[in-house]
């Protein structure tokens, strides 16, 4: 993870996630990311290999098709883009949205 | 100007600007609108998605936690769509960038969404796809909802256009304001036009992709005569068309000066011409048109038109109101004949897969009895007041009849030990319109007063043509040998048990029927009110030696087509300016 600082107050932050629930990032998860990604303050936004999207946004969220194991590249830009990151990849890697990960996945 | 050509559903010519009914069941077709407009539907785009969260809230609100809260969830999930500002701004760009209405805007961004995930290969994902849907669906509701509240409140002249109209959306039209009706389905014989007809308002169905064709407030020409709608009409066309509406006019008129003379051939047998209706109100224009009575009074529009159940006050007040104008003249109330509508398909988990075949008419009525007896009660209550007959409808076999009967009797004796007055010999008779019931005619009539021929019913079962579909609806003819054996052999039983006999179908009302019927024993006909003149003129203009000769011919021939044509010429040569 890097933190560069921002010229003004703005901290911009980044990280590379992983989906680990078996059902990938479908209407549940992606409201719960959405959700949580509107408690802060701070713009941000997921990226996969083709496109940008809002991550506040459940439509452009769920029009990533994020499937198990798709890697994002989330952004947050703002007064607490370090929360948020930290948030967010704890609710993607770690809570996996509190669903169950693939049988096959140890 | 564009010549679109269907079914003739309802006679009559109007000529109106076009008000288009768009239905969340089918596709949303392209339409443009000015640009001066856009900013009414962006309006009309923001109060959708604002009702549609006020009403989802609700839902959720109501929703417990059963099932780990998967329902709720999903309630949320739609509500995040909802409030999505992303989403509403590509509805508002597309309405904005490209001139269009907001109906189109909603359900074409939302299906391209669907689409990208229908792509997927991934289950999960693909399946989101229902959810995008369903969120589409609410949209539109609150739009088309909004714009069918506004047919009410009509100022101008219109022309309806809509893919399909239901009998209760027909009934609520204004008749005022309301001056002809252009759809994509529906046939002939379908319920809307049935409505149409007895309202006298010009219709057209079955034109197939005809709201493709028209924008809102496009000049439409209504021929319900010859089924054919004209959309921006050149001056010439309309010129041609008001004349020949005046002529129409003249006709009818003509026709409505035999009011006062009987029903009589030329040959002195007489006739009795009843009417079908729906409502009330058109007690009165049976009347007018020189009916002697209600030979079908339909009961489902107390179901239809209101949310709750109809209690028995209303359906004595309704009856009591069509018996009072005909005083001691026969009126037969039919049991409700419910059935593939949103009354007993919402008291369902699913609904059926074939309703027409399913739980139905008299059906539903023996599976609900509190509601039958309810109607029941109201039809005996209101039999001291004139010459009231009960009706049941869709009889297959003995056993239903001899069921329902004993309810009658059951009531009866409920409103015996109330001291409630009834007339203890009403009449009982049922419909034939099953091949079963047609077949078993003989059997049947040694238990009831009369038998009246529904002969749509008949025809779609004996012919297994849903009436209403335009894909196979030229196939639906009473002209067809099958149907017609059926109904000569109902008129033979009925005639050897020594019970009244009439013929309450469609073929009642249409001129190229007529002197086959007479020929084929009937004597008492009910049919559409608006059609009783042209019918009468037809028995006051025919023999019933010629009319022998014709049922004595088309019951030779095998052919549909045949008889058809047949029975054209026949007609043509009595009463040309019919046709």
């Amino acid at each position: 993870m890097q933190t560069p600082k921002d010229t003004s107050e703005n901290v911009i932050c980044e990280t590379e996630i992983e989906i680990k629930n078996a059902e990938g990032l479908h209407m549940r998860p992606a409201m719960q990311f959405v959700d949580l990604a509107n408690r802060f303050d701070s713009d941000i936004t997921v990226s996969n290999s083709e496109t940008h999207v809002d991550g506040k946004s459940i439509m452009q969220m769920s029009m990533l098709a994020a499937t198990c194991g798709t890697q994002l590249r989330v952004k947050a830009e703002g007064p607490d883009a370090h929360e948020a990151i930290n948030a967010l990849r704890e609710l993607v890697e770690e809570k996996h949205f509190d669903e169950p990960t693939p049988k096959n996945s140890g | 100007m564009e010549i679109k050509k269907g079914i003739a559903a309802s006679p009559g010519i109007s000529i109106a600007k076009s008000l288009i009914i768009d239905s969340e069941d089918y596709r949303i077709p392209r339409r443009q609108i000015k640009s001066s407009q856009r900013m009414i539907e962006i309006q009309r785009v923001r109060n959708a998605f604002k009702d549609a969260i006020g009403e989802l809230t609700q839902f959720e609100a109501a929703q417990d936690q059963t099932e780990g809260g998967k329902i709720k969830d999903i309630f949320a999930v739609h509500l995040r769509w909802l409030h999505d500002r992303s989403l509403r701004k590509k509805i508002t760009d597309l309405v904005h960038g490209e001139s269009v209405t907001a109906e189109y805007a909603v359900s074409t961004v939302l299906r391209q969404i669907a689409s990208h995930f229908t792509k997927e290969k991934d289950a999960y994902i693909s399946e989101r796809a229902a959810d995008i849907y369903d969120i589409e669906r609410r949209l539109l509701r609150q739009l088309l909802g909004k714009k069918r509240e506004d047919v009410g409140h009509l100022t101008e002249e219109v022309v309806i256009v809509a893919r399909e109209l239901s009998p209760t959306q027909t009934a609520g039209f204004n008749r005022t304001f309301v001056k002809g009706l252009a759809s994509d389905a529906g046939g002939r014989t379908s319920h809307a036009a049935i409505v149409a007809r007895s309202l006298g308002i010009p219709a057209v169905v079955a034109l197939e992709d005809f709201t493709e064709y028209v924008l809102g407030g496009d000049t439409v020409i209504v021929d319900g005569n010859r089924g054919i709608v004209i959309v921006n009409p050149d001056d010439e066309t309309i010129r041609q068309y008001r004349e020949y509406s005046k002529e129409f006019a003249a006709l009818e008129h003509r026709l409505d000066a035999i009011r006062q003379k009987p029903a009589v051939t030329r040959d002195g047998t007489e006739i009795t011409l009843l009417g079908n209706i729906e409502f009330p109100a058109e007690a009165e224009v049976v009347l007018k048109k020189g009916g002697d009575g209600i030979g079908l009074y339909r009961t489902e529009f107390l179901y239809l038109n209101t949310e709750s159940e109809p209690t028995e006050q209303d359906h004595y007040e309704a009856y009591a109101e069509t018996v009072s104008v005909f005083a001691d003249r026969p009126v037969v109330i039919r049991t409700v004949d419910l059935g593939a509508d949103k009354y007993t398909q919402s008291k369902r988990f699913a609904p059926e897969p074939n309703p027409f075949l399913g739980l139905r008419s008299i059906r539903f009525c023996l599976q609900n009895l509190m509601m039958f007896k309810t109607q029941l009660r109201a039809i005996l209550r209101v039999s001291v007041l004139g010459d009231v007959k009960i009706m049941f409808p869709l009889i297959t076999n003995r056993q239903e009849l001899m069921q329902a009967k004993m309810i009658v009797r059951d009531v009866m004796e409920d409103l015996g030990e109330e001291s409630i007055p009834y007339n203890p010999d009403i009449q009982v008779g049922i419909m034939i319109e099953t091949p079963s019931a047609a077949l078993t005619a003989y059997s049947l009539a040694s238990d009831v007063d009369f038998f009246s021929i529904g002969t749509n019913d008949l025809t779609q079962y004996t012919l297994a043509v849903d009436r209403g579909n335009e894909l196979v609806s030229p196939l639906y003819s009473a002209a067809d040998p099958a149907v017609l054996r059926l109904i000569r052999n109902v008129i033979q039983d009925a005639h050897k048990a020594q019970i009244d006999l009439s013929v309450c179908g469609e073929m009642a009302s249409e001129p190229e029927y007529i002197m086959l019927l007479l020929g084929m024993g009937v004597r008492t006909m009910s049919l559409s009110p608006p059609m009783i003149p042209e019918i009468k003129q037809i028995i006051r203009s025919v023999t019933m030696e010629d009319c022998n000769k014709v049922a004595r011919k088309v019951l030779s021939m095998s052919s549909e087509r045949h008889i058809s044509s047949y029975l054209r010429d026949a007609a043509r040569k009595i009463l040309p300016e019919a046709f």
